[in-house]
Order: structure tokens, then sequence, then C-alpha cells
């Protein structure tokens, strides 16, 4: 796995008297993480009372809650090509500050990350000016066109994570198989969009909403359509298969029985989908335009159900940055997407504070489990894992500026939301990247 | 002649009939029956809107909405300037905002606005300082198309309240239908939509309405059968299979509007696609409403140019 970020500073640091949950162990004790070159060295109660190594920094947590940074697995970065949008520097700076220590960056840039040399770059730009690791997914076929299949060997080699068409779902079945056939020689995981083209032509969820503002809509249908064919696919062809954004009830059902049948599947699903619903977009409000599009509360309420019985394996901030001049627009002619990840563990701390999910399945969800998906070595606090963790307050009140926020764009719906639950310290290989003052 | 009544709209802006009170509704009709009477005079001029600027900006082709909006701005004296801008660039929100804002600073005092995507008009209406009138968003709302509609049948059936009132055609791409479900439903009367299953919007049957799927039952026992032009410019893709299978199951010919009332009226908002939603024996019969809509869209504008010009500064 290459690296973007460099190994800590030699100096140890100690999180002392902290709640350290560790979903990668199921674990959540009082007690305190010591860190040693960039790495866990240890994570146990009384650590730092029986004495810290010489030199080292204790940092006293005060009970906040010291877990493994996030892993999204989902946020589109505008470097190459659209760097109005957000660029490397200032995707890390949110995600720093939102607990986020590894950005899997989306493929559908400018030039489409479909070579090895794009991937080179992007590693490189992000060593040189990110704070956070960055870990591109290529494009899982040539200018996202869906016809050829990327060079998915050498793109791995490179340091590909993974293979998606990003916002596009491959129309050709035939495509599709092959990429799931030869991915599986790579053991690449293949995250595919699940929406049919033909029917995702408006602008949000079909239904009586929609009808009343007079917009065009996509029926759900069009999502668990092509869900349903690819797990047919996935079922000859035993390619490793994720469904990027799920949204409605309809879906889960059927991955539950792909899982069910010990498919190799697994799914994410978008905070915007787990924290609103279509009546959110109220009058034309252009953040709420989202692909796939909010759908009802009641398949809003399947997926945090979902999120809890760990149906749904990911929650990913579908980060995508917009300029105000795309989102100014008619609701029909603006561009689909919102800003998410120094908003993530908040907004995913919302449903631990109403009962619906354990705070570490949300955890696990967040970073655990896209870690495993990806193949990273992080994602736990394991002895020996890398020091990539996060310090936060499960109740601290703040309220969301969008004026205050990290990225280049400002496109976020939780734009003047109450929060409860802040980060205070993020670091990325033991060094602090971020810290709430 | 002086205005006997002086009614006004307690708000900046006229953009939908969805949120008008009853009371908002009948106060506008019942100011616009005085213009229907101004305006069969030979001296058809107010002075209400003596100094004002009234700019109709159509990102949409219109005839005769434009043209009535332009004669409604003129006989209460405002000076009106029409803007019709073109629909070729692939970035017209771009220019919906540019122009607004280009236009704003020119001091207009109203703005009348039609434009092809829904919420535009109230996407424009936050941008700029002067009153703004929604003359049809997309597929949203065209409220004064259904303030016309209601003037008509309450000036030929003495009420709306009880009144079946069918709609039929293409309700899926229909401002005007919308526009009419909310209005028609305020003021008490039967609403009925009638098209076939791919021309009705999805969770229609939620607006507290009966949806018909033939013309046979939707048509039993109405008061008004209201005609929806068949929008076949916004068709993309495959609604109905020919334009000759729509009007044999939806065209309105003579034979399916006696399963109407026999006082039934019938009404179209225009501009009408004779032979395909309807047959010209019924548009130009004598159970038709047509041509007293065109008359009642001006006294109707002039109401609510009337009724928002009170709230403007120094009115």
């Amino acid at each position: 796995m290459r690296e973007t970020v460099r190994p800590s500073d030699a100096r140890p640091v100690v999180l002392a008297n902290a709640r350290v949950i560790d979903p990668s162990r199921g674990s959540d004790f009082h007690g305190d993480v010591l860190i040693i070159e960039g790495r866990i060295e240890d994570s146990a109660f009384g650590i730092a009372a029986a004495g810290v190594p010489d030199g080292a920094e204790v940092v006293d947590c005060r009970g906040a809650i010291v877990a493994p940074g996030l892993v999204d697995m989902r946020a589109f970065v505008g470097e190459p090509g659209a760097e109005h949008r957000e660029t490397l520097a200032t995707a890390s700076r949110a995600a720093a500050a939102g607990g986020v220590t590894t950005i899997v960056c989306q493929p559908e840039t400018d030039p489409v990350v479909d070579d090895p040399a794009i991937v080179d770059f992007i590693l490189r730009r992000a060593r040189d000016t990110a704070i956070v690791r960055v870990h591109p997914m290529a494009a899982l076929t040539k200018g996202l066109k869906g016809e050829e299949m990327t060079e998915i060997g050498l793109l791995q080699a490179a340091g590909a994570v993974a293979f998606t068409d990003g916002p596009h779902s491959v129309k050709s079945a035939q495509v599709l198989r092959r990429c799931l056939t030869y991915a599986r020689d790579f053991d690449a995981l293949i995250v595919h969009h699940t929406e049919d083209a033909s029917m995702s032509q408006g602008a949000m969820n079909e239904g009586a909403f929609a009808t009343r503002l007079g917009l065009s809509g996509n029926p759900k249908s069009a999502e668990a359509i092509v869900l349903e064919r690819d797990l047919r696919l996935v079922d000859g062809a035993r390619g490793r298969y994720h469904a990027a954004a799920l949204t409605c009830a309809e879906s889960l059902e059927v991955l539950a029985r792909a899982k069910h049948a010990g498919l190799p599947v697994t799914a994410s699903a978008s905070i915007n989908h787990l924290s609103f619903n279509e009546l959110d977009i109220g009058q034309y409000r252009t953040y709420f335009k989202l692909n796939p599009p909010l759908r009802g509360e009641e398949d809003r309420q399947a997926l945090i159900h979902a999120l809890a019985s760990g149906l749904i394996d990911v929650v990913v901030s579908d980060h995508i940055p917009q300029d105000v001049e795309m989102k100014r627009l008619p609701f029909s002619e603006a561009e689909p997407g919102a800003i998410g990840m120094e908003t993530l563990l908040s907004a995913a701390l919302r449903l631990v504070h109403s009962d619906q999910v354990d705070i570490v399945n949300v955890l696990r969800a967040l970073s655990t489990r896209p870690a495993e998906l990806l193949g990273l070595p992080t994602g736990t606090l394991r002895p020996g894992a890398p020091a990539d963790i996060v310090v936060f307050d499960p109740d601290m009140p703040w309220l969301v500026d969008p004026a205050q926020l990290n990225s280049r764009s400002r496109n976020t719906p939780f734009d003047e939301a109450r929060m409860s639950g802040r980060v205070l310290r993020t670091l990325v290989a033991g060094r602090t990247v971020y810290e709430y003052v | 002649m002086s205005s006997s009544l002086a009614f006004t709209l307690d708000r900046r802006d006229l953009i939908g009939i969805e949120g008008l009170s009853a009371g908002e509704i009948v106060g506008l009709l019942d100011l616009a029956e005085e213009f229907v009477d101004l305006n069969r005079q030979i001296e058809k001029k107010r002075t209400t809107l003596r100094g004002r600027t009234q700019i109709n900006l159509f990102f949409e082709a219109s005839t005769r909405t434009q043209s009535s909006f332009e004669i409604a701005g003129k006989r209460l004296g405002a000076d009106v300037m029409n803007m019709s801008v073109g629909t070729s660039s692939v970035k017209k929100g771009e220019s919906l905002i540019d122009t607004a804002m280009t236009l704003n600073a020119m001091h207009p005092d109203i703005l009348v606005v039609r434009h092809h995507a829904s919420g535009a008009v109230a996407l424009l209406a936050r941008k700029v300082d002067c009153c703004v009138v929604n003359a049809g968003d997309g597929a949203h709302e065209h409220p004064t198309q259904a303030l016309l509609d209601a003037l008509t049948i309450r000036r030929n059936k003495g009420r709306i309240q009880g009144l079946t009132v069918a709609i039929c055609g293409d309700v899926l791409h229909s401002r005007v239908a919308r526009s009419n479900i909310h209005l028609l439903s305020a003021l008490g009367a039967k609403v009925r939509v009638i098209a076939p299953s791919t021309l009705l919007p999805s969770g229609i049957e939620q607006f507290g309405i009966e949806v018909h799927r033939s013309m046979d039952s939707g048509l039993e026992g109405a008061d008004i059968v209201m005609m929806l032009r068949l929008q076949r410019e916004r068709m993309a893709g495959s609604f109905i299979p020919s334009v000759k299978e729509y009007f044999h199951y939806f065209g309105l010919d003579q034979a399916k509007l006696r399963r109407a009332k026999p006082d039934a009226l019938v009404m179209h908002p225009g501009p009408m696609n004779r032979g395909v939603e309807i047959d010209s024996s019924v548009a130009d019969g004598p159970q038709s409403l047509i041509r007293e809509q065109v008359e009642m869209g001006v006294a109707v504008r002039m109401a609510v140019l009337d009724a928002l010009a009170r709230k403007l500064p120094n009115a």
C-alpha cells in the first residue's frame, strides 16, 4: 500500500483518560492509548498511570471518545480538473476537521482516473499537499463510458483501492459481468452506482411531493432493478461487489437476499440519505438535490435499521463539492451533490443520540468496515496498526456555519444545523492534523 | 369610474395558488368582476399603476398570456415592456439569475415571469426587490390561469362550491392542472382528473381528488369539462402511442361530452390542438367557454396587478 503521509515524529503520544472504542474488536472501555512512531503500541486501562515513555506527549482526553479515524469511502475531490470546487489540500483539511483520516477519492475527475499515471499524480499531489491519507478509486471502464474495462491490475498496482464508474451505472450487463469476472483474479473491489439511467432523468424522488413541486421524478425501482441485475451477475462471476449508495427499502430487500445467499456483496449508504428525506427539499432547495435522490421518510428509517443490523456495511459522506453557480439555478437544472466530510461524524452521531444505532456500530461503518473492504490497515486500534485516530466529544453542541467549514465549496445541507458531537482532535500516523480550539 | 373595492393581497409576489386562502382567491375574483365591466367600456384606463414599470419576462414562448398581461398592465396605467429570452442556450439558469439582476437594476415595479423550469420564478423572486407574478413555471403553477378559469366558471354557474369539475388530459406536464386543483379544492369544488396512466403524475390521488382513467367514468355527471393541451414538446419518451389513439380515447367530442351533465360547460386554457385533445365542433360549440376564458384573462390579471400594487412601496 503506497502511503501519502509521512510517519510521525519519534515522540510518543499518550491519549489518556479516554473512552476507547475499537469497533474492530467490539471493545468499549475507559483507558489510554499509547502511540509510538506513528503506530498504536497499546490501548488499555492504566497505561498513563503506569508511567509513560520519556518525552511522551500526554493528551488528557477528559473522558472524550477515542476511536479509529474515519475512512470515507466515497468523496469527490476536484483534483485534477475541478480545483475550483475542491483540491486535495482543502478536502484533506475538511476531512481532518471531521475526524476523517482516509479519503477515498472518486475517479470522475478531468481527466478521468483510468490510467496508472493519474493514480500516481493523485498520490504524489496528496503526499505534497494533503494532511490525511488519500487513496484513489480508479475508473472501472475507460473514460467512465461503460464500454471497455480499465487496466485493473496495473491501476491496483499503482495504488487504486477499488474500481467504480463514479456516478454512472454500467449499462451493459456483459461489460459489468466481464469486469466482475476479471476483477476477481486481483481480488479487486468493484463499487457500483445502481441507477438505471433511462429511469433516472428526473430531478428528485418520484411521488406526490415531486408532483406538487412540478418536478420530474426517479422511481425507486430504477435503483432496485440495477442492483438486482448486478447481484445476479455477481452470483456467476463471484467478484467482490459493493453497492455505492443505496437509498430505499426495495434495494435493501434485494441486498439482504444476496447476502443471505452468501454472495460477496456489501453496500454503503450516504450520510445524507440517513439524515434527510425528500421533504427537506422544501421550496426547491438545491443543496438537497442529490444523486441518487433523497427518498421518503420510510426509506430513511429502513436505511437506519439496515445500518443498525449490519445489512448496510459502510456509511459514506458522498462528499460532492459544487460551486455556488452550479447550485443557484432552478432545481431541475442545478447540479446534484452535497459536501459532507466535515459533518459526517456529527451527523452520524444523531442516529446514536436518537437511540437508533449503537455507537460501536456507527463507528464500525465509518472506519473498520470500509478499511477491511479496501484492504487498508487502518480502521482499528489494534497494536501495530497505524495511529489514525479521532478524539471526539459525543455531546458537545455546535452550529454548522458554512463559512467556517474547510471545504472550498459551501453546499452543505447541514447549513445552520444544530449538532451534538464534535471532533476534538484528529491524528494521522500519530501526528495531530486537527485540533479543536 | 373609481373602484368600489380596494382589495389588497397581503404579499409581495404571486407565485402560486397553493398557499392562498379561500378569502384571498374570492377577493381577487370579486375585484376581477369590476375589471370585466371596465374592459367592456370604451374608456378602459385606470391609473392604479401610473408611473410604474412592468416588465414581462418570458423565457418560454407565449402569445396569449404575454399579451394578456401586457394589456392588463397598460389598462392600469403602467409602462409595460416585453422581454422574450431565447431558450437555446444550455445554461439557461445562469441567464435567469443574470437577467434578473440586470433588470432589477433598472428598478421595475412588477416583473411578470414565465420560465420552463419549476421553481424558477420563486428563485428569481428571491433575487429581486420588486413584485413578481408567476406567469407559469415548468409543471409547477400557473396561478392567473386558474384564477381566470375560476372567474369564468363562477360567472356562468353562479358558484364554484359543490360543482364537479373534470380536468382531462396531460395532467403530468400541466401547471394549469396543478393550479386548478389547488384553487378549485380551496373553493369547495369536487375535482376529478382524467388521463391515461402514463400522463398521471405519481401520487396525484393524494391531492384529495378523484382519479379516472377513462372519459366515460370521469365525465359522468360533470358540470365543467376542462381540457388540457397535450404538451407534445415536453414529451421525451413514449407517453402515448399516437395522437390518433389519444384522440380516440381522450379527445373530447360530442359523443363523450354527452356523458357530462346536459348543461356542462367546456373549457381549454389554449392554445388548442384541434383534433388531438378537442374536436372543433365542441371547441366552437354552444357549451364552449373558451373565448370567454380569454376575456376573463385580462380582467383577472388586472385584478392581480391591482391587488399587488397596493403593497408596492409608496403606493
